[in-house]
């Protein structure tokens, strides 16, 4: 999807891997499985995918937060996975990332100005106390709280100023790369525009570039530049936002797109097109061949026997037997009401 | 300790009375020296045994060398609220660094950590610490350790627990992703949320550390004459229940009355700081 | 200028066709008392008005009283709320009934979907003794023919298999067919009305989409009426006949769903719209926000509640609460603003 030279991440074929317990056996839940894509500095990806598609596993492995099975992350060039503890330490100031619900992510016994202050305190200890409290106070007011919060503990703030308290945190170290796991999902609606367009001004004038989980399509295609589409722990497509939302190339895609809620009432709203039948299934059995073919309106017999590989169709990179097919069809009917 | 959580404790009624009742205590026993005319150790061999009266200056009697029982109990109480606070404090410093290290470090080293726990539980207390005085001589310090060094097993066993599932929390996994580790991760993340669960479990332990004291002193092992503390002094009592019940009666009313309150306090702490509480 | 209030609160619009009003709904207050003694208004002086098998969608954000306005309707609220005003079904007075009273009515005539299934279900039951159960609390029938039912209502929620999955524990499900189950559940006793609080909020959306359409062929089939609470404005678009937008505890807009999303005529109900991303047109650089947060229900406003953090807001705003008031054949908005909308959509463009 690059063109650039040298990308700031670049992502290798990689595993996560859970060990569990079903019905007492012990069993390998392969929750991401060879997924590469690259991301240039200031760019921003989505990852989008329902719920078990392994979003949050690739968030946490390329912070190193669960460990990964196989595969290489380079970030700047350096392979994060071979790190030793220190060294990993003395990247993360370079990495950063917001949860999904912000008030679990913060210390419930912990002062605002203690939290926000944190990652000085780890990174820079040799920054006196008053520079580090004027750099707390600087980026409290960059995200919008102001300095009479400093002394608040988290319970006293919404989910809003939560988030807004944990994207202080997460920047001031200035990172180079902000992994956002689902970070508007548990907002109110009015909140949840406010702390995109926030995340968005940030990102612009630091610089940062970005990793955008989500389950909410237009929340990504507001906030990305480019999209990755995952199924049960696999890329299905790749793509640069424009020709993903206009011609998505997947038969997933289509249908994520599809099943989207409406702006505005439609005309015929119970002959509606569901975009899927069917739930995922479970990554403990995931079906032969293709991952999708199950639930896919497309699927032929081969989809059963033989995995297909990524591949360049059109814009964007799908991994689909029958993409070049699709790409002929009409693209989607247009969605709003 | 927030103040919301002590107005919450302090509307449930037995939790107030059990307060008034332990500051009363503790307040008299910390100002006995200047409150009362009577010394604890000089007898007064012409009041022997008195049964308490409010004419004669003695309100509870006295003790069978002529002094004054209610100075006798205040200075007992010290001595026990004493052994209790300070044993306490021991195990929840000692129970605490256990706990939260092999909860939060996990693996092998909890492994290890827990089984010298399991061992040390195993070991009898009474005759553990008769082994000790024995070996080393009746000694105040040598109570503290010998009550301290049980104690802290019940806390370190709690706070590990807590600590495992403390771990789990998000807030913990962004502390990583800031750069937090190891020792500074324990101290500024685990051992504050603890503090709750801690408080709880120390104010039930002090009554628990008082009866071991009184247990170890009615048996000859605790603290010694002239020196009382409210466990000897019921032993004293018990010997001269026949002729002058009130010698067992009174310390045995105070020591009760410490129990109940710390224990009612610490229930009542229990419910303050529970979340399910908050309305 | 606005002429002063009414005398009487105008009654909130039914569809033509239906003269009967199935519930009706007069001047509901829910409150809560605090420490302090002060009761803390949730609820404020809601009028609302549902037809045999319409769906009216209630919409806002968290806090602004939607659910407990829900709950009020089946005496649900807690032993705490204090919950005043009138609530009619079929004539019947709900508000005051005795618990036992008030349980002929639950699951039998007015059931209720939650928001989440996995806890709305009992891990430890079948899901066929769980359907059986909810049908023979309220109706006198073997066990034979409540089984038969539960099988019934298994497909009626599309549920294949059904047989089986009677015997089958609410874990051995995915989420989706737990929200079949929970929907096939309400549906035993025949109920005239559901009560769904946010039935498709825990789902995935292509799961989302699924049950919304399943909900709306049913209210049809059966001529079920449904009370929808939501948040997403999307759900409402696709699923509501009449839209009831709420606000600090009281309702401030009411319109079929095609005039809301079209000509909405308060602030709030244009910026709920224009809050959210889209998947189609240009893309942009910002979104359309409503600055600040919801006010405290203990600490509202004077005035009207969403002044504030309102892009129209007149002086008078801080001075009286508006009312509510009928500006055409089925619109209702309580808002002082009589100009045109729009600000907000064209700054987002």
């Amino acid at each position: 999807m690059n063109t650039v030279p040298a990308p700031l991440l670049a992502v290798e074929n990689l595993c996560v891997d859970y060990h569990v317990r079903v019905d007492g056996q012990r069993a390998w839940l392969h929750a991401v499985s060879d997924v590469s894509f690259q991301l240039a500095g200031g760019q921003s990806l989505g990852i989008v995918g329902e719920s078990g598609s392994g979003k949050s596993s690739i968030a946490r492995a390329l912070l190193r937060l669960v460990p990964a099975a196989a595969g290489r992350v380079y970030f700047e060039g350096q392979d994060l996975l071979q790190l030793s503890g220190r060294e990993l330490r003395r990247m993360r100031r370079d990495l950063q990332l917001i949860f999904q619900d912000p008030l679990a992510s913060l210390d419930p016994r912990m002062s605002v100005g203690d939290t926000v202050g944190e990652p000085l305190r780890m990174f820079e200890p040799a920054l006196s106390a008053a520079a580090r409290s004027a750099r707390t106070t600087a980026m409290l007011e960059a995200v919008g709280l102001s300095v009479q919060h400093l002394h608040r503990l988290p319970h006293e703030f919404s989910g809003g100023q939560a988030q807004r308290i944990a994207i202080a945190r997460a920047l001031i170290t200035r990172p180079r790369l902000l992994v956002c796991d689902e970070p508007l999902s548990s907002l109110d609606v009015s909140i949840k525009s406010q702390i995109a367009n926030l995340l968005m001004q940030l990102q612009r004038e630091l610089g940062l570039s970005m990793v955008f989980i989500s389950h909410d399509l237009a929340a990504v295609r507001f906030a990305c530049s480019h999209v990755l589409v995952l199924y049960l722990g696999r890329v299905m497509e790749l793509a640069a936002r424009d020709p993903l939302f206009s011609a998505a190339g997947h038969p997933y895609t289509r249908a994520l797109l599809r099943a989207a809620l409406p702006r505005a009432p439609r005309p015929a709203r119970a002959r509606a097109h569901v975009g899927l039948s069917g739930e995922i299934p479970s990554a403990l059995r995931p079906p032969s061949g293709c991952v999708f073919r199950t639930r896919c309106a497309y699927a032929v017999e081969r989809c059963a026997r033989e995995q297909p590989a990524l591949r360049r169709v059109a814009d964007s990179l799908v991994a689909c037997h029958r993409a070049e097919e699709l790409a002929a069809e009409p693209p989607l009917a247009t969605l709003a009401g | 300790m927030k103040r919301q959580t002590l107005s919450r404790l302090m509307r449930q009624p037995m939790a107030r009375v059990a307060a008034v009742l332990l500051a009363t205590i503790v307040l008299a026993a910390l100002l006995v020296p200047w409150l009362s005319p009577y010394d604890s150790y000089t007898p007064n061999f012409a009041l022997l045994s008195h049964a308490p009266t409010l004419a004669g200056g003695h309100v509870l009697g006295t003790d069978p060398l002529g002094r004054d029982l209610l100075v006798r109990v205040m200075w007992g109480c010290r001595i026990s609220l004493a052994v209790g606070v300070v044993a306490t404090l021991m195990s929840v410093v000692i129970g605490v660094t256990w706990g939260a290290i092999a909860g939060y470090a996990g693996g092998t080293i909890d492994q290890v950590m827990m089984r010298v726990v399991d061992v040390l539980y195993s070991v009898p207390f009474v005759p553990f610490v008769i082994v000790l005085t024995v070996l080393f001589g009746r000694d105040l310090w040598l109570m503290f350790l010998a009550i301290g060094a049980v104690c802290w097993l019940d806390i370190a066993r709690i706070v590990r627990g807590q600590t495992l599932s403390l771990k789990q929390r998000e807030f913990i996994e962004a502390a990583r992703v800031c750069g937090v580790h190891g020792a500074a991760m324990i101290r500024r993340h685990i051992v504050p949320n603890l503090f709750g669960i801690v408080i709880v479990y120390a104010t039930l332990t002090i009554p628990t550390v008082i009866l071991f004291e009184a247990l170890l002193s009615f048996l000859g092992m605790g603290v010694q004459s002239p020196m009382a503390s409210l466990g000897s002094l019921v032993a004293d009592g018990a010997s001269d229940m026949q002729s002058h019940p009130h010698l067992l009666i009174v310390p045995a009313l105070f020591l009760s009355s410490i129990i109940y309150a710390f224990n009612y306090l610490g229930d009542g702490l229990r419910r303050a700081l529970d979340p399910r509480n908050r309305a | 200028m606005m002429s002063m209030a009414l005398p009487q609160p105008p009654d909130p619009a039914l569809p033509a066709a239906s003269a009967v009003p199935l519930l009706r709904l007069r001047e509901v207050c829910v409150a809560y008392p605090t420490a302090s003694g002060a009761a803390v208004p949730v609820v404020r002086n809601v009028d609302l008005q549902l037809a045999p098998g319409e769906i009216l969608g209630l919409a806002g954000e968290s806090g602004c009283g939607k659910t407990q306005l829900l709950l009020s309707i089946l005496g649900l609220n807690g032993p705490h709320a204090l919950v005043s005003g009138s609530v009619n079904y079929r004539g019947q007075e709900l508000v005051g009934l005795r618990t036992a009273e008030l349980n002929a009515v639950r699951g039998a005539r007015i059931a209720m979907v939650f928001q989440d299934p996995a806890t709305a279900l009992n891990p430890y039951l079948r899901i066929g003794a769980q359907l059986i159960e909810m049908l023979r609390a309220h109706a006198r029938v073997s066990e034979r023919q409540a089984r038969e039912r539960a099988f019934e209502m298994l497909e009626a929620v599309q549920i294949g298999d059904a047989r089986r999955r009677l015997r089958q524990y609410p874990h051995e499900l995915s989420g989706g067919m737990r929200q079949r189950v929970v929907i096939a559940m309400a549906l035993m006793a025949s109920p005239e009305m559901l009560l769904a609080d946010e039935p498709t909020t825990a789902l995935d959306v292509t799961v989302q989409a699924q049950i919304l359409r399943l909900l709306r062929e049913l209210c049809e089939r059966r001529g079920i009426a449904v009370l929808l609470v939501t948040h997403d404005m999307g759900v409402i678009a696709e699923l509501a006949d009449r839209v009831a937008v709420m606000y600090a505890g009281r309702i401030v807009e009411q319109a079929p769903v095609e005039t809301l999303f079209e000509r909405a005529l308060h602030p709030y109900s244009e910026a709920l719209q224009a809050c959210v991303p889209r998947l189609d047109g240009p893309a942009v650089q910002r979104l359309a926000s409503i600055p600040g947060v919801p006010p405290d229900p203990a600490a509202l406003p004077r005035g009207c509640a969403f002044a504030p953090r309102c892009a129209y807001h007149l002086p008078i705003c801080q001075e009286r609460v508006p009312p509510l008031l009928q500006t055409t054949a089925q619109h209702w908005k309580a808002c002082h603003y009589e100009g045109p909308l729009g600000r907000l959509r064209d700054s987002a463009a």
